[in-house]
């Protein structure tokens, strides 16, 4: 019995390494979902500066209404358009269509990034433009279409870069960090925090039943413990005539 | 007042009692309870590993019960499935839940079903005269992998289309007819809106249907010649003069309490998973399955789920695209002629020796280290070799050391080598 037990354990020990891998270089966003502020300033920020082309096409107003406890007041003074119904998907007002002329690319729907590229992604997607001196340039995204939008906000700021030697001659250079060239309009801890209340928002966005899951999640697991332990007694005091 | 109350009582009893002698005058209702349930004697010693076949069974009715409800909102149409699961996701009323049942359900699925096959191997359940009960479980496992591919396929990411695109392709190995064969089954030039529409139809009627029909089998098989237990002793060898066997007891009810316990454990984890970690760490819910699927973007790494890497693994290991297939195929099929692949005569590995522990080991770690290794974009060749050669030598060899190695006598009764020692 015992190699199985031992190889069984070496397995699980060998499965927990691979889940444990990081991926990438990702700064840590440490975005709170459930911090209503941050969440309320990430929507503000979002109708802001990112809904003039970007589209949420799978969250309706309402959803995001009833999910922050958002007034019809509210609603209208900063983030519904008049000419929207609040039953409405969050279009951008530019259709998709055209933007994809106007561009040659049109600007991706946001709905799922949080999903399919991770947290981690966007907080260091918009904390990762640089300028060179070929125009815009981004460490988690290459050649972005976009340009950095909120190069007002950030400032700008170049990359630095270290070249090492490589192993067959050729010289390999790698971004090891960023200096600002130009302030913007926010310090660096503000523009993170920016960054962060946009990374919580679009967390939400991914995937709205988040902000109740695990509220519910704690209910059924008491419930289910209780129901094991229950369960349990039930069963030893069944088997208390076979097991002597 | 009291006296009349029982009168009642004693009335509704009687009326009850000649209902179910009506219906079992037409139907073998209490007849059928009896020899499945309440006077199915199985064996007193079952372990840990004997949860997981009555757990499986609920695992397939949380996807049948899910399943309906899912399938109310889903639009199995190439333009609007994506959407719908979103639909499903934000607008339905518990949606969100139905599908992380749905989708949790699958992986654990595979892994109730892997340690049910596992506890087989572990005791040699497929042994004579369990061979049918074997045959009908591989079977199953067969359709459960079907049944899974094609379920992944209907979210319509791009894991679920460009997933189908790389299985599929497989088919284009056969001489000959391969080309045509992968037409044939995606009834396009490319995997399209007519294969989404035919998954969908044998996802949630074909397959279905046809695993239920084989547990049902299954079930019928094992009720016939009765559970094997961790010793591998017979326990009908020795029965009571009323023909019980003295060993054994009536699964109800002390089969069915044990296993509600093994359940309520086994939903505390499944719940865990659902409402603190509905995408496994991205093994259970893929990120690039958040993505539409689109035919014109190849994805980088195209890795199959979870429960398919090993046998993807084994694929890979092959430079020939006819061969990798073949051997894929058989690291499957090669579970079929298991029961005449072991030619100990005792059942458990309690009363073999090492060589049977170790080449199980062995064989669990090879599975393991392939599940890894298919998973990851470049593996080593070697390593994948390795291990697929180690993963049917254990098959190979079996005949072998299992004729060669000194086993020990199984007792007579369960409990009797404790009660000896």
């Amino acid at each position: 019995m015992r190699p199985l037990i031992t190889s069984l354990l070496l397995s699980g020990l060998l499965i927990g390494s691979a889940v444990a891998a990081p991926k990438g270089n990702l700064d840590e966003a440490n975005a709170n979902v459930y911090d209503r502020a941050s969440l309320e300033r990430g929507a503000s920020y979002f109708s802001q500066f990112c809904m003039g082309c970007h589209s949420l096409q799978y969250m309706r107003y309402q959803r995001l209404a009833d999910d922050l406890d958002l007034t019809e007041a509210q609603m209208a003074s900063w983030l519904l358009p008049a000419d929207r119904e609040v039953s409405d998907y969050m279009m951008s007002a530019m259709p998709y269509e055209a933007s994809a002329d106007w561009f040659g690319k049109g600007p991706p729907d946001l709905s799922l990034t949080s999903r399919a590229r991770g947290p981690n992604w966007i907080y260091t997607f918009l904390r990762s433009y640089y300028l060179t001196d070929d125009g815009w340039q981004n460490l988690v995204l290459e050649n972005p279409a976009m340009p950095h939008v909120l190069w007002e906000l950030q400032g700008t700021q170049r990359a630095i870069v270290d070249v090492e030697p490589g192993s067959n001659g050729q010289a390999r250079s790698r971004v090891v960090g960023f200096e600002l060239d130009r302030p913007g309009l926010m310090s660096a801890s503000e523009y993170d925090q920016f960054a962060r209340d946009l990374t919580a928002f679009l967390t939400y966005v991914g995937e709205p039943a988040i902000l109740k899951r695990e509220r519910i999640g704690i209910w059924v697991m008491l419930f289910l413990s209780l129901l094991t332990l229950l369960s349990y007694f039930m069963y030893q005091e069944y088997w208390r005539d076979i097991k002597k | 007042m009291a006296k009349s109350a029982s009168d009642l009582n004693r009335q509704l009893n009687r009326h009850l009692s000649s209902v179910g002698e009506w219906v079992d005058e037409r139907m073998p209702v209490s007849a059928f309870w009896k020899k499945h349930i309440s006077e199915y004697y199985a064996p007193k010693n079952f372990n840990l590993w004997y949860f997981f076949g009555s757990l499986s069974m609920l695992v397939l009715v949380n996807q049948l019960l899910t399943g309906i409800f899912l399938t109310m909102h889903y639009k199995p149409d190439a333009a609007g499935a994506f959407a719908s699961v979103e639909y499903i996701m934000r607008d339905v009323e518990w949606g969100w839940l139905i599908r992380y049942m749905h989708s949790t359900g699958a992986s654990l699925f595979f892994v109730v079903v892997y340690l049910h096959m596992f506890r087989a191997l572990m005791y040699g359940s497929y042994q004579k005269p369990r061979e049918l009960i074997w045959i009908l479980g591989v079977t199953i496992f067969l359709v459960l992998m079907a049944e899974s591919f094609m379920g992944y396929v209907l979210p319509w990411g791009q894991m679920s289309y460009w997933g189908a695109q790389v299985i599929i392709s497989l088919f284009g190995a056969v001489p000959y007819v391969g080309e045509a064969l992968v037409e044939w089954i995606r009834g396009d030039y490319l995997v399209a809106d007519a294969t989404l529409n035919r998954f969908f139809a044998l996802h949630v009627i074909a397959l279905p249907l046809v695993l239920v029909l084989l547990v049902v089998l299954h079930l019928a098989a094992l009720h016939e010649v009765g559970s094997n237990n961790p010793e591998g002793v017979d326990i009908k060898a020795h029965k009571d003069s009323q023909g019980r066997p003295l060993d054994g007891i009536p699964f109800h009810p002390y089969y069915t309490v044990k296993d509600i316990f093994g359940a309520s454990f086994f939903l505390l984890i499944a719940a865990f998973i659902i409402f603190f970690w509905p995408e496994g760490g991205g093994y259970f819910l893929k990120p690039d399955n958040f993505v539409q699927a689109n035919p014109l973007v190849t994805p980088e790494h195209i890795p199959p789920v979870w429960y398919f890497t090993p046998y993807y693994a084994i694929l890979q290991a092959v430079p020939d695209k006819l061969m990798g297939v073949v051997l894929m195929g058989a690291s499957v099929l090669i579970l079929y002629i298991v029961p005449w692949l072991d030619r100990s005569p005792v059942r458990s590995l309690k009363y073999r020796s090492w060589p049977s522990r170790l080449a199980l080991a062995i064989f669990v770690i090879a599975f393991v280290r392939l599940g890894m290794l298919g998973l990851s974009q470049d593996s080593s060749t070697f390593e994948l070799r390795l291990w697929t050669f180690l993963y049917f030598a254990f098959f190979a060899l079996m005949p072998v050391w299992t004729r060669l190695e000194r086993t020990t006598p199984v007792p007579q009764r369960v409990g009797a080598s404790e009660a000896a020692s």
